[in-house]
C-alpha cells in the first residue's frame, strides 16, 4: 500500500523520456556554456589581486550586509588605452576585409563545386573540407616556413630575379591576411555549396529564354538565392577571426594589434584575470549581433525551413 | 559560358592555394638537412628522432586519450541535440536551446576558453571540484564544442530520414526509446560515425582552449607543438605536423569511404524495394535526392 503511494510519487517526479532527452544536453551547454559567460561578467567587475585565483570577491557578507562592490576600472581602462581600442579596430578591420576575400575567392569555387557533375562533387567538397579537420596551427606553421625573409616565396622570386633582396612578409599584417583567409576560405565554401546546389536550374534556363544574360541572371536570381549561403559563410568567418589568437600571434608581428591577441597575453603573461575578462566581456557584446544572426539562419537550416 | 570557366579556374587555384603549402611542409620533413630552407636531399631522420622525445610522445598519448573521450561524449551529447531540435519541435526555451547548440560553432575560442576556465575555478572553490585541471577538464571543453559540429551534421540526416518508418514501428506499439535505439540510431550510423571521427580530429587539433583549461603536467600535443613553434621553424615540428596531416587525411578518407559505401547500400535497398514493388508503384519510397545538375 504504502508502496504503491511511493511508486506513484517518485514517477511523478522522476522526468519523463522527453525531459531526459531535452534535459541532458540543455543542461551540459547551459552549465558549460553559458553559465561561465556570466562568470566572466562577474570577474571583469573584481580586482586583480596577488592570490590564488588572482582576482577579488566583488561580494561580501560583513554584519548581516551584502555589500556588493562593482569595480569598472576595467571597463574604464579599456575606453581609455588606446591600446586596446586600436586592438579591437584591429581585429575588427582583419576579420571584415578577410571575409570580403574569403567570399570572393570561396563564391567561384562553390559555384564551380555545385555545378561539377556528381561524383566530382563528393570528391571535390570533402577536398575542401578536409582542411578544417587539420590544426590550424599546422596550417599556419606551414606559412611560417614559405614566408619568412629565407623562406621558399623569397628565394623563388630571388631566383626568377625579380626582387633582389628579401620582401619582409613574415610578421606583418600581409601575413597574417594571408593565413586568415587561408585557414578559414573552407569555412565560407561549405555553407556556400550547401546552398548552391539546392538551386533549381530551370529558373536560369527560364531567364535565358528569356533573353537574359549569363551574368544578368547569375547576379539577379543565383545570387539573391544564395544569400542564406552568404550569410552562414560571412559569420562563419567574420566572429571567429575577431578573437583569433593563433594566426596573428605566428604569423604577425608588432603592427599586429588583434584583441585576441591582447586577450591571452592579459591572462597568460599579465595574469590579470579581471582585464581579460572584461576584455571578453565587449568582444562578446561587439559579436552578440552576427552571432544572433548566425544563430537564425543555423535554425532555420536545422529545421530544414527556407 | 564564359563564368564556368572562369569559377573553375577558380577552383583549380584554390585548391592549389589551400594544398600546397601543406604538401610543401610534407616535402620539407623528409629534408636531411638542419636548416629549414635549405634542401639536402631525402632523410627520415627527423621522423626517427620523435621516438626518442618522451615528452612529446606523452603529449600524443595524452592527445589521443582525449580526443577518444571527447569523440563519444560528443556524438551522444550532439545526437540528443540534434534529435530534440529536429523532431521536437514545441517546448519552452527551445529557441535558446537553438542557440546554446549553434553558437559554440562561432564563438571564439578565447572567449569559450577563459570563460570555462573561470568557470572551473569558481566550481573548485564553491564544491571543490575540479580539485585539479587535466584531462577532465579539456574534455569537457572539447566535448562541449564538438558536440555543436556533431548536432549540425546529425541533424541534417535526421531531417532527409523518412518519418514513415519510425511512424510505422510506433504505430506498430514500439516505445519511442525503442524505436530511437532500433529504427533512428541504425538509419543515421553514418552521420554518427562522421560526427565522431571529426569531434576525434577537432580534439586533436585544439590549442585554444586546451591551454586555457589544462593544468600543470597535462600538456596536450598542439600547445607542445605551439610552444616549439613560437621559436620558428624547426625539421622535427615539420616531421610532428606531417604525421598528424597524415592521421588526419586517413580519417577524412575512412569518413568518406564508408559514408560512400552506406550511401550505395541505401539506393540498392531503395531500388530493390522499387524494384519489388513495381505494381503497387504509389507506395514507393521517394528518392530524396535533388536531381544532378546539369553537368558544365
Amino acid at each position: 500500500m504504502n508502496m504503491k503511494k511511493f511508486k506513484r510519487r517518485l514517477q511523478r517526479i522522476t522526468p519523463g523520456g522527453r525531459q531526459l532527452v531535452i534535459g541532458v544536453p540543455f543542461l551540459w551547454l547551459f552549465l558549460f556554456f553559458m553559465l561561465p559567460f556570466f562568470i566572466v561578467l562577474k570577474i571583469s567587475f573584481a580586482e586583480a589581486d596577488v592570490a590564488i585565483p588572482p582576482y577579488t570577491e566583488i561580494y561580501s557578507y560583513v554584519e548581516q550586509k551584502i555589500q556588493l562592490l562593482l569595480n569598472l576600472s576595467n571597463y574604464v581602462m579599456l575606453s581609455e588605452d588606446e591600446l586596446y581600442i586600436a586592438a579591437y579596430l584591429g581585429s575588427l578591420k582583419m576579420a571584415l576585409v578577410s571575409t570580403v576575400l574569403c567570399l570572393l575567392i570561396g563564391y567561384p569555387m562553390a559555384y564551380a563545386i555545385a555545378t561539377a557533375r556528381k561524383e566530382m562533387q563528393t570528391v571535390l567538397i570533402l577536398l575542401i573540407m578536409m582542411p578544417t579537420w587539420t590544426a590550424i596551427l599546422i596550417r599556419v606553421y606551414a606559412w611560417m616556413g614559405i614566408l619568412s625573409n629565407n623562406g621558399l616565396l623569397n628565394g623563388f622570386l630571388m631566383t626568377m630575379g625579380w626582387i633582389d633582396e628579401p620582401l619582409q612578409i613574415l610578421n606583418t599584417n600581409l601575413a597574417v591576411y594571408i593565413g586568415v583567409v587561408y585557414s578559414y576560405l573552407p569555412f565560407m565554401i561549405l555553407p556556400l555549396y550547401a546552398n548552391l546546389v539546392k538551386h533549381d536550374n530551370s529558373l536560369l534556363e527560364a531567364a535565358s529564354d528569356l533573353g537574359s544574360s549569363t551574368f544578368n541572371s547569375f547576379w539577379k536570381i543565383t545570387i539573391p538565392l544564395s544569400k542564406n549561403g552568404i550569410i552562414a559563410g560571412c559569420m562563419l568567418v567574420f566572429i571567429p577571426v575577431v578573437g583569433e589568437f593563433v594566426i596573428p600571434e605566428l604569423l604577425g608581428g608588432p603592427e599586429t594589434l588583434m584583441i585576441g591577441k591582447v586577450l591571452w597575453q592579459e591572462f597568460f603573461n599579465n595574469r590579470d584575470w579581471p582585464v581579460a575578462s572584461a576584455l571578453a566581456v565587449v568582444m562578446l557584446a561587439i559579436l552578440i549581433v552576427p552571432i544572433i544572426l548566425f544563430n537564425r539562419s543555423q535554425a532555420k537550416e536545422m529545421e530544414g525551413k527556407e | 559560358m564564359k563564368r564556368f570557366s572562369f569559377s573553375s579556374l577558380m577552383l583549380v587555384l584554390g585548391l592549389l592555394f589551400i594544398y600546397l603549402p601543406m604538401l610543401i611542409l610534407v616535402i620539407y620533413s623528409f629534408n636531411a638537412s638542419k636548416l629549414v630552407t635549405v634542401w639536402g636531399g631525402w632523410s627520415i631522420k627527423w621522423y626517427v628522432g620523435l621516438l626518442d622525445n618522451t615528452q612529446l610522445m606523452g603529449s600524443v598519448v595524452r592527445s589521443l586519450e582525449i580526443a577518444c573521450y571527447t569523440a563519444v561524449a560528443a556524438v551522444i551529447l550532439g545526437t540528443l541535440a540534434a534529435f530534440v531540435l529536429t523532431r521536437i519541435t514545441h517546448f519552452k526555451g527551445r529557441t535558446l536551446f537553438g542557440g546554446l547548440v549553434t553558437a559554440p560553432l562561432v564563438m571564439p575560442e578565447v572567449i569559450t576558453g577563459l570563460s570555462l576556465l573561470l568557470l572551473f575555478v569558481a566550481m573548485a572553490q564553491m564544491i571543490g571540484w575540479p580539485q585539479e585541471r587535466g584531462i577532465i577538464t579539456i574534455w569537457i571543453a572539447h566535448t562541449t564544442f564538438c558536440a555543436a559540429y556533431v548536432a549540425v551534421v546529425v541533424s541534417a540526416r535526421l531531417r532527409e530520414l523518412d518519418l514513415s518508418i519510425e511512424e510505422a514501428a510506433m504505430d506498430l506499439g514500439a516505445r519511442p526509446w525503442k524505436v530511437f535505439f532500433l529504427i533512428t540510431i541504425p538509419m543515421i550510423a553514418p552521420s554518427l560515425g562522421a560526427g565522431g571521427m571529426m569531434s576525434f580530429a577537432l580534439s586533436l587539433d585544439d590549442l585554444v582552449l586546451a591551454s586555457f583549461v589544462s593544468g600543470p603536467g597535462s600538456t596536450t600535443l598542439p600547445m607542445e607543438v605551439f610552444s616549439a613553434v613560437r621559436l620558428g621553424v624547426k625539421p622535427e615540428i615539420n616531421a610532428v605536423a606531417s604525421l598528424i596531416l597524415l592521421a588526419v587525411s586517413l580519417m577524412t578518407f575512412l569518413v568518406w569511404y564508408f559514408s560512400r559505401r552506406a550511401e550505395e547500400h541505401r539506393k540498392r535497398a531503395i531500388q530493390q524495394a522499387i524494384d519489388e514493388s513495381a505494381a503497387d508503384s504509389w507506395k514507393q519510397p521517394d528518392i530524396r535526392r535533388a536531381p544532378a545538375p546539369a553537368s558544365v
